[in-house]
């Protein structure tokens, strides 16, 4: 714990109109660390993700990046500093292409690791329907080009939605086999998943969250499948 | 004979004009789902800030275009920055009555300024001469330039578009708003930049309407209506589409002049509504995918 | 103590109360007022039914039209029509006008309506202006300069000029009312609980059996019929028409949406508020000419922008007063008046 953590959610409430659905919520992410976040339907996940990534309001200090406040702040202004969003059900821009999508990623050019020939080094695939309107690929590769193209902003912390969300399990195989090679650059990752198994291989801390609050958190390796259950389903 | 084909050849000329009215139109309807009804006065505006170039610096309409063209752009997008952002959403109302009430303060802001007389842009030797095409069939050469420009003024929106950073950002907010927010594009900034953009073809458009014909303050709300029934008739989403929208509309109004004076204005609005009744799609429309 | 579901509630019943009063004293205004008085208030009556047309069509359908000056021109030249042609008196042109202004809006309805949204506002416009041009080429109403109407006709209606002043200020009282009644009677029909499901949101309107289109093409339909009564009668008080006034976007249709912007639109009583802020306004700064009309398009884009919801909206929020309440509440009665509780 003697690093200082890159993100540092502390006492966060989140709204949406009058619904509260985040209760003083607190977590952190270290440089280079990927953690999980998992919990049923409605346990504020998805909108822990918004929250962080500027779509929903907060308070200016229950969000700090990197040392600097920036809960409330705008999504654009978020995504300039280093975080980027993949957004549940992908959100892929339908009406460009896919490398059209990766260059829209790529437009707020930060510098790092990721262009658009390392990201077909990654995704293969992607490379040779590079031109395609992004609707015309299976849903496993219109995932990659989410991921991708939240890639393409080089961001210091990585935020994935659901990514096996309606995929048949070879593909979120095959897609969770890219996350080491994107973490081997130094990013640190949150990533919200139903999949708790997936999710626990993939990430070496996990917060269970419950109604809007953390449940549950401890390294991945340590936690029991009856703590986890209990925490997810408040038994 | 010859008679028709100098009707039509005028008609297809002023489509040009008709497609310039239109492009703006349907740039920002295609960006922001915004119908602009102060279109055709920004038109009008565009042409008196040409005249009090002209008549402040005595330089000819032509070259106003490098103040008129850059000053309308601005007044674009900070009229996008300071009012239009805060009316787009999920309701209809606010944007249409917004830009409705703008369309009456133009107008009488105009009025109160200049009066409601005529007034015409003098672009000198260029509006006399005329080309032979062949015997008894002749070509003006500004309403040549105008359609020339048209179509300059189409391939580059065409361009910017789909060619380049900043077509692609209009492409991606028009998709999906709040994703692009996540890639770090600022709608409202976006937003501004596509008004910058239109109100950069209005003054294009402003200016060669200005030396065309006279006009004055009531004028707009017509060619909001061409440029409008230009963009139906095209098809919705297609540029070169709106192009033609714009050439049909020209020969269905020389048509019905050459038939009636009277029926100039109503014979596109004819070719309007039959086009709505039999396609309403439009003649070139371009799929959503 | 017994619940019923009903529609009034204590503001309401006192706002019913001091509208009957009010409107007995408005229709004995010919014995109280001058002539110059009952044109202002016949002026007033026929905006507040032109607004609340409007409001319907806009605020409760959720069709935005420019273009109601179409059915308001197109009554004013049936009315003259069929008195200089036809020879039928103005005042049974006025209901003949509605009705035929109602048969030609399913047509016009089965073009714009493949329009959608602020497409369809300026399809309805395109439309306004077919009126217009075709009325200016009809040459025994005058064509573009227009006509008057012929002196034995304005003498067959009443013997002197002032009974023809209190007939026409009755009759646009009398239009008014109506108007408004059956807006608030449609409202509160099956009808209007579909408008209000369209409005909240048309998906699940669809998916709950409510025929969104069908409703709105109805609504569409009696506005025009509304509308068109309106415009004959305006026409008839002025004795002259011609294409452009009769078909004016500004006269018929900005001053209108302003009115009903300002004064609250979607609600009954907006329309009302507006006209008589509206009046107000232009009594005390007419002279300002071009300068008036800025300063109300500036206006209608403040509240817009800033109380969309205009100013009764800002008085219901306030005070929650309603004077023609739409919505069923659940009252208690527990013996004393007034427990009324919204639902």
């Amino acid at each position: 714990m003697s690093e200082a953590p890159l993100l540092a959610v502390g006492d966060l409430d989140a709204f949406y109109g009058d619904f509260q659905a985040l209760f003083g919520l607190s977590m952190e992410v270290r440089p280079g660390e990927a953690i999980a976040v998992i919990g049923a339907n409605g346990a504020g996940k998805s909108t822990l993700l918004k929250t962080i990534a500027g779509l929903l309001p907060a308070r200016p200090e229950a969000i700090v990046f990197g040392g600097t406040p920036i809960g409330g702040m705008p999504a654009h202004a978020v995504a300039a500093r280093g975080i980027a969003l993949v957004p549940e059900g992908r959100g892929l821009f339908s009406s460009l292409s896919v490398e059209e999508n990766l260059m829209i990623g790529g437009q707020l050019n930060r510098s790092g690791p990721w262009n658009l020939q390392r990201i077909y080094q990654l995704f293969p695939g992607l490379a040779e329907r590079r031109h395609l309107p992004s609707t015309a690929l299976s849903g496993g590769q219109q995932q990659m080009v989410a991921i991708a193209r939240g890639l393409m902003s080089n961001p210091k912390l990585l935020l994935c939605d659901e990514i096996s969300l309606g995929l048949a399990p070879i593909v979120v195989r095959e897609i969770y086999a890219r996350l080491p090679a994107i973490l081997a650059e130094g990013i640190s990752l949150i990533l919200v998943e139903q999949d708790v198994v997936q999710a626990l291989k993939a990430t070496q801390r996990v917060y269970c969250l419950q109604e809007g609050r953390v449940a549950l958190t401890g390294a991945a390796k340590d936690l029991t499948h009856e703590a986890i259950a209990a925490a997810y389903f408040g038994v | 004979m010859t008679d028709w084909i100098n009707v039509i050849l005028q008609g297809i000329l002023v489509g040009g004009l008709y497609a310039m009215f239109a492009a703006g139109l349907s740039l920002i309807f295609g960006v922001m789902r915004l119908v602009n009804i102060a279109h055709g006065d920004l038109i009008v505006l565009a042409a008196y800030v040409a005249l009090v170039t002209t008549e402040t610096l005595g330089v000819g309409p032509l070259v106003s275009l490098i103040i008129v063209v850059p000053l309308m752009a601005a007044i674009g997008y900070l009229l996008q920055r300071a009012v239009l952002n805060r009316t787009l959403g999920e309701d209809l109302l606010p944007p249409l009555l917004v830009t409705f009430g703008l369309s009456v303060i133009i107008q009488n802001g105009l009025l109160t300024l200049f009066t409601a007389d005529d007034r015409k842009l003098d672009a000198g030797h260029i509006e006399v001469a005329t080309y032979r095409l062949f015997d008894g069939v002749y070509i003006g050469a500004l309403p040549l330039l105008q359609f020339v420009v048209a179509i300059a003024v189409i391939a580059a929106l065409q361009f910017i578009f789909y060619r380049t950073a900043l077509g692609r950002a209009f492409r991606a907010t028009a998709d999906n708003p709040a994703v692009a927010r996540l890639m770090g594009l600022d709608n409202r900034h976006v937003f501004a930049l596509a008004m910058a953009l239109s109100l950069a073809v209005v003054a294009i458009a402003g200016v060669f309407l200005a030396i065309r014909a006279n006009f004055d303050p009531s004028i707009g709300p017509a060619r909001l209506i061409f440029g409008f029934e230009a963009v139906i008739i095209g098809g919705l989403g297609s540029l070169w589409g709106t192009f033609a929208g714009g050439l049909v509309l020209g020969v269905a109004q020389a048509v019905g002049a050459h038939i009636n004076p009277g029926w100039q204005i109503l014979a596109g609005h004819v070719a309007f509504l039959v086009i709505l009744a039999v396609r309403p799609e439009g003649l070139f429309p371009r799929i959503r995918t | 103590m017994s619940i019923r579901v009903g529609f009034a509630s204590r503001s309401s019943r006192i706002g019913m109360a001091a509208s009957a009063v009010a409107l007995v004293v408005l229709a004995a205004a010919p014995f109280w007022g001058g002539r110059d008085d009952l044109q202002l208030l016949s002026q007033i009556y026929t905006y507040v039914a032109l607004a609340s047309l409007w409001n319907l069509l806009a605020g409760y359908a959720g069709l935005v039209s420019v273009g109601q000056q179409a059915y308001v021109g197109l009554g004013a030249y049936l009315l003259f029509g069929f008195a200089i042609l036809g020879g039928v008196p103005p005042l049974w042109s006025i209901p003949l006008a509605g009705v035929i202004a109602a048969l030609t809006a399913i047509p016009v309805a089965a073009l714009v309506f493949r329009l959608r949204g602020h497409y369809f506002a300026i399809g309805t416009w395109i439309i306004a202006e077919v009126f217009r041009l075709i009325a200016s080429q009809v040459s025994v109403l005058g064509g573009g300069s227009g006509t008057s109407l012929p002196a034995h006709i304005v003498l067959a209606i009443a013997s002197t000029r002032q009974l023809r002043d209190f007939l026409v200020y009755w009759i646009a009282l009398a239009l008014v009312v109506v108007i408004l009644a059956l807006i608030v009677l449609l409202l509160r029909s099956r009808y209007g609980l579909a408008l209000k499901a369209i409005r909240d949101s048309e998906l699940a309107a669809a998916c709950n059996g409510i025929d969104v289109q069908r409703t709105k093409v109805l609504v569409y339909i009696f506005t025009a019929f509304g509308t068109a009564m309106v415009g004959a009668l305006i026409f008839f008080q002025r004795l002259r028409v011609s294409p452009d006034s009769a078909f004016s976007v500004n006269d018929w249709t900005a001053f209108v949406i302003f009115i009903t912007v300002i004064g609250g639109i979607g609600r009954i009583e907006g329309p009302i508020i507006g006209t008589v802020v509206f009046f107000a306004l232009r009594q005390t700064l007419a002279d300002l000419g071009t300068i008036y009309l800025l300063m109300l398009g500036a206006v209608a884009i403040v509240v817009m922008l800033a109380a969309p919801k205009g100013i009764w909206g800002l008085i219901v929020e306030r005070f929650g007063w309603q004077i023609f309440p739409l919505e069923r509440t659940v009252v208690r009665d527990t013996g004393s008046a007034g427990a009324a509780k919204r639902a």
